[in-house]
Parts: C-alpha cells; structure tokens; sequence
C-alpha cells in the first residue's frame, strides 16, 4: 500500500488517484504547437468532432434500424424518416458526415504531404493516418449496405466480387464473405455487425495511436523549420510569449482550432438542412433487388478516383492498378527520397508532381461519375495512367531534389 | 515454460480462428443446393426471359432461325437445342464484377452498364473489361423442361468440350 496524504481538494483527491495534472501537462498545458500554422492545422480536430457527431447520430439509428433484408429499407425509410421524432434528423447528420468526413480527410491528407508531414520522425502518424483512411472506407462501405436499397445490393455484389481476384476466380472466397451465393441476410446481419462494432474501435484505437504518434514529432508548420521546443517552452514559461515560437495546445491552440471548427459546422449544418440530397443516391430509394441491375453503377463521389482507376483496365490488371491504388499512399514517406520536410513550393519538381497529382485525383473522380464511354473511357485510362507514372517518377524526382 | 505456454495459448489461438472462418462459412440451410425448373416451352424467340437460380439471374433466351442461321460453331456449341430450336441458358451476371448485362433485342447481344462490356447472344464476351464468356450453370433436360442446379448429359457434354471452365 502506497502512501496517500489526506486530499485538500477534489482536484488533490483525483491527482492522487490518477495523476490526472499530470496528464493534463503532458496532453494540453505543456504540448507546444508551433505559431507558424494556418486553418488546414485545425482539420484534425475538425475530423475529430465530425467522428463524434457520426458516433452520436449512429447511436440514435441503432435504436430503430432492423438488420434484416426484409425489414431494412422500411425501418430506415419509413421507420426511422418518417415515425421516429426527429429520426430524419439523425439520417441527414450521419449520411452528410459520413461523406464531408471525406472531404475533410483528403484535405487532411494532402496538406500534410505539402508541408511534408510524413518524414523525419513523422512517419507513423502518416501510416497511422493511412490506415484511419482505410478504416474509415470501410465504415463508410458497411455503413452503405445498411439501408438495403439497389445501391446498397449492387455496390455489395461488385466490391465483394473483387475479392475473387479476377482470373483466379476464388469465388469460395467471395461467398464466404457473403455467407451466401448472393449478398442476402448473412450479409446483411455480418456488415452491420463490423459497421456498428468491430470497425468502430479499430477506427477508435487507430485515432489514439494517430494521436500518440504525433505527441513527440510535434505538428510541422508553415515552412518546415526545425524548432527546439525545449528552448521556446522555457521562453512561453517565462512569460514572454511573444518571442515563443510555441504556443500550448490548452487552450492557446485550443481556442483557434475551435473556431475553425465552429466554421466548419455552420457549413456542416447548412448542408444537413438544406442540401443533404448529394448524400443520399436516388436509386438507393429503390428496395434492393437482385435480378435487377441499377442503369449505372457508381460509388459515392469519395471512392470515384480509385473506381475509375480499375475501370478502363482488362480485369486483371484493373485489380492490380486498383490494388495499386489502393496501398501506395502508404509508402509515401519511404519513396519520396529528399530529405527537406518543408512546403512543396520550394521544392522544385516535387512542386509539379503534388499539383499533377492533386489535379489527376480530380479528373480520375468526375470521370468515375460519368458513363463508361467514348472520350470520358478515354480521359478515364490516360488519367489513370499518370497515377501510376506519378508513382514511379516520385523516388526519381525526389532523390534528384537538391538538399534545402 | 514460457514456451509450454505459447504452445498451449498457440493451439488455442489457432482453434479460435478456425471456429471464426467456420461461423462466417455459409449455413447448411443457405448451401442445400436449390433447383429451379424452367418450362422451354413458354420461351418466345429474341425475348430473355430471367429466372433466378440461388439467387443468380438466370438468362434464358430462345433464338430465332436468323439468329442461329448467323451463328459460329462456338457460338452453337454454348447453346442448348432441343428438337430444331437454340435456346442460351447462362448465368446473367457479367463475368467482369457480377453486374446484370441488359439484352439488345434489336442488336442480339448484351450490354453491362456497369463497366460497359458486352456478349453475344450466346454469352460469348465480345468487349472488354469481361475476360470471359458468361457462366453456363449445371443444368439437366427432361423434355421441355430444364432443371437447375443438376448436371445432366448435355452439361456434361459441353464440360468435356472445355465449353464450361
């Protein structure tokens, strides 16, 4: 039995017990954040309160949704839209969220590789980051079977047809995933299961890794430069805050991110009230039917790129470039070789490449949205070729980027 | 010790994921294989009739004389004659990604919406991205009357001429 000294507060009392000022000093009082950041520094916490708002929406959906392919459609569409007090506004906030949160990530994603964010000392937060992304498309593609309207089925025939492997033609595979010959009740049951669970606290444990991954690098800022924080603490301690190149997370940094933040929900809210329909497909209101094919066929607008680069391939190598696609952004910090952490801008070439790329991920996504033909087919296939050029010029590029 | 404990906490680890590969197996109920039966006989020539079959669409069409008059010897070989009429039985999901191809009565063949591929009339892929022909199903013929889910002579026949992978 340690020794406890009779607390002379409740603060006293709790730090006794789970030292929670210390915590407080390592998590907020005393984690320095750059000053030299702008609004694209405030997203993580922007995907952090958007987490939460999917999280408490979603509970209020579990309450009256039915996992089962009969009772679904109806529970979602009639049930919860139009019995449930204020049901609709839960369906709006989650369907909404779950595609800003989108939005907000590739955002997340292409300001830290601008800055350089994935390098020296912060490569795990890029592969942690990474694999939120890949957890978080398959909350998103789970979450979209729920309603089991035509969308939810087809969407579910084809993404798990692509675990076949094309001519290997594992179709076991495929319907031991299903659980059945066809997407049916046993997929149905299984994917609400891994969208309302399992996913959930792989999605919350990868957030506390991201977050720990990040306490020792410290976030990059504007230009890159290396900051000794020991040094600009001491200066921020000592009460000359003005020359501190830092400031402390809580509630210096606090404050500023909240109100970006507090930007971000009026558009957030404007789009629920107001413009919810670009969340909610029109033929997904079409019951789920299996001998029935919707006209076309196409992915929520965050997942077209990566669709369109499996699209105007053969089938095998389609799936090979899709896998491509699929992994690539992981390795990032391993294949851009130079060794400056700072803006693009100042990097020469690397410069090009990051617009290249940003501008091709916009082409492979509007072409994913059109039909399969003429010019856009062949819009689609050079676009989806420069991806994987991009990819194989990176470590060429950067290795001959001069050292800044 | 430490061994002898990761041995027996191995097995256990191994025993746990086989019950988990087994819990997400297919039940017994949804396996039993289902048999549907078709009636030939109702078929009109260049108009698909779809049947489902475990789920799957099943495309049954009838040809019409033109159609089989044009047809190639591989072309023929996929269908299924009785007496002097062609009729195509194959799986009507596209061999691409399992989307449902529409029939073109007009241009006797098929077009998948999804990725735009396209077949013949006899399921024969004749545009890419589907790297195959479509899927003949196990079938059997009594009369005019075709069973799923059964492998008769005739299945058996086009499976000994390479016809069905």
């Amino acid at each position: 039995m340690a020794h406890f000294e009779k607390a002379k507060s409740l603060n006293e009392w709790f730090d006794q017990r789970l030292g929670v000022n210390t915590l407080n000093r390592v998590l907020a009082k005393e984690y320095w954040i750059p000053k030299d950041i702008n609004f694209l520094w405030a997203m993580g916490m922007v995907l952090a309160i958007t987490f939460g708002i999917l999280l408490v929406s979603g509970i209020f959906l579990l309450m009256y949704y039915q996992p089962n392919v009969d009772l679904a459609f109806d529970s979602v569409n009639y049930t919860i839209m139009q019995e449930v007090g204020y049901g609709w506004l839960w369906r709006h906030v989650h369907a909404v969220a779950a595609s800003v949160v989108f939005l907000i990530i590739y955002i997340h994603m292409f300001t830290g590789i601008y800055y350089g964010s994935y390098k020296k000392g912060r490569e795990l937060i890029w592969i942690s980051g990474m694999l939120l992304f890949v957890a978080f498309s398959a909350e998103a593609f789970s979450g979209y079977m729920l309603p089991w309207g035509q969308m939810s089925y087809w969407a579910g025939m084809v993404i798990t047809n692509l675990f076949s492997m094309g001519s290997l033609e594992m179709n076991g595979v495929v319907e031991w995933i299903r659980g059945d010959y066809v997407p049916a009740q046993a997929f149905l049951d299984r994917f609400f299961m891994l969208h309302v669970l399992l996913i959930p606290i792989v999605i919350l444990l990868l957030i506390g890794i991201h977050f720990g991954a990040l306490r020792l690098p410290h976030v990059n800022n504007q230009n890159g430069e290396e900051i000794d924080f020991e040094v600009e603490a001491e200066k921020y301690r000592s009460g000359n805050k003005a020359a501190s190149k830092v400031i402390a997370f809580a509630n210096d940094f606090m404050a500023k991110d909240m109100f970006v933040v507090a930007v971000f929900l009026v558009f957030f809210f404007y789009l629920v009230f107001w413009n919810f329909g670009f969340a909610m497909d029109p033929v997904n209101f079409d019951p789920a039917d299996g001998l029935v094919t919707p006209a076309h066929i196409y992915p929520e607008w965050y997942f077209l790129w990566s669709y369109e680069i499996l699209r105007p391939f053969s089938k095998d190598i389609g799936l090979i470039a899709f896998a491509f696609a699929q992994v690539i952004f992981f390795l990032l910090p391993f294949l851009d070789r130079s060794p400056n952490a700072v803006p693009a801008s100042r990097r020469g070439l690397f410069n090009i490449w990051f617009w290249v790329m940003l501008v091709d991920l916009i082409v492979l996504t509007a072409m994913g949205k059109l039909p399969p033909e003429g010019i856009y087919s062949t819009i689609g296939y050079v676009a989806a070729l420069v991806f994987i050029a991009l990819w194989i010029a990176l470590p060429i590029i950067t290795k001959l980027e001069k050292k800044l | 010790m430490g061994k002898a404990f990761g041995a027996v906490a191995g097995v256990g680890a191994v025993g746990a994921l086989y019950a988990m590969k087994r819990s997400w197996d297919p039940l017994p109920s949804v396996k039993a294989a289902g048999f549907t039966t078709v009636d030939l006989s109702t078929c009109v020539a260049n108009k698909l009739v779809v049947e489902k079959w475990r789920g799957k669409p099943i495309f049954v069409l009838k040809k019409t004389a033109e159609m089989v008059a044009a047809q190639s010897d591989a072309q023929n070989a996929r269908d299924i004659v009785i007496g002097d009429d062609h009729y195509m039985v194959n799986i009507g999901l596209c061999t691409h990604l399992g989307c449902i191809p529409a029939y073109r009565d007009k241009k006797h063949d098929f077009l998948c919406a999804c990725h735009g591929g396209e077949f013949d009339a006899s399921g024969i892929d004749t545009k890419a991205p589907p790297p195959s022909p479509l899927v003949i199903p196990p079938f059997k013929i009594t009369g005019n009357t075709l069973i799923l889910g059964e492998e008769g002579p005739e299945f058996k026949k086009m499976k000994d001429a390479g016809i069905i992978a």
